[in-house]
């Protein structure tokens, strides 16, 4: 079971200078909410900025990580 | 015979329906809490809209996500183009973007949601099959 920080780590990680906050939604580890603040986001519609953040997790979405809600923003 | 016959009727309902949003349950019943957030952004504006139930048959996410390139369900598309899902339906609802992607007035601040229904029956493609 991914833990925020995990999810975390592998956001900043994948997405270099970004800062990401996450949170558990209800605490069983498969719903999570993150903040995701990335300069790379700049340009691009939000759309592209949440796809780029899934893509961090490809399969995992819908499956281990059953949700992921999603705030991006450039700065 | 189509290669592809669940892709293609997706495809087909998102060329054929202005608003169309794909869910889990429907409008009347949604079955996650995301599903029904959308439904109230579209339903506060009074949208009309299709939708489809992804739930009967897990290849109809499966091919709703390869064509649109987005992992998660409920996902809006207008005018055969994905919106967003739920957390970008709701802040484009909240910031009068969605009225404006619709081509509708926002409603007042202090309106509530509305129980509008949708106009369109909602779509089973999977029945075409």
């Amino acid at each position: 079971m991914p833990t925020t920080d995990e999810l975390k780590q592998r956001i900043e990680t994948a997405l270099p200078g970004s800062r990401a906050e996450v949170v558990d939604l209800t605490g069983g580890g498969d719903h999570f909410r993150a903040t995701v603040v990335a300069g790379e986001f700049a340009g691009m519609s939000r759309i592209e900025q949440h796809r780029r953040v899934y893509a961090v997790f490809g399969g995992e979405i819908g499956g281990p990580i059953h949700a992921l809600s999603l705030e991006t923003r450039a700065e | 015979m189509s290669e592809n016959p669940i892709r293609e009727a997706l495809q087909e309902a998102i060329n054929d329906h202005a608003v169309i949003l794909f869910m889990k349950g429907t409008p009347e019943q949604p079955m996650c809490c995301c599903a029904a957030r959308t439904v109230a952004a579209l339903d506060a504006l009074g949208s009309p809209y299709a939708a489809v139930d992804v739930l009967p048959d897990p290849r109809i996410r499966q091919e709703l996500s390869a064509i649109s390139n987005w992992p998660t369900i409920p996902q809006l598309f207008v005018k055969g183009e994905l919106v967003g899902g739920c957390d970008i339906v709701t802040e484009m609802y909240e910031t009068g973007e969605l009225a404006q992607t619709l081509g509708l007035q926002q409603p007042a601040e202090t309106a509530a949601p509305s129980g509008a229904q949708p106009s369109a029956a909602p779509l089973t493609p999977e029945n075409r099959l």
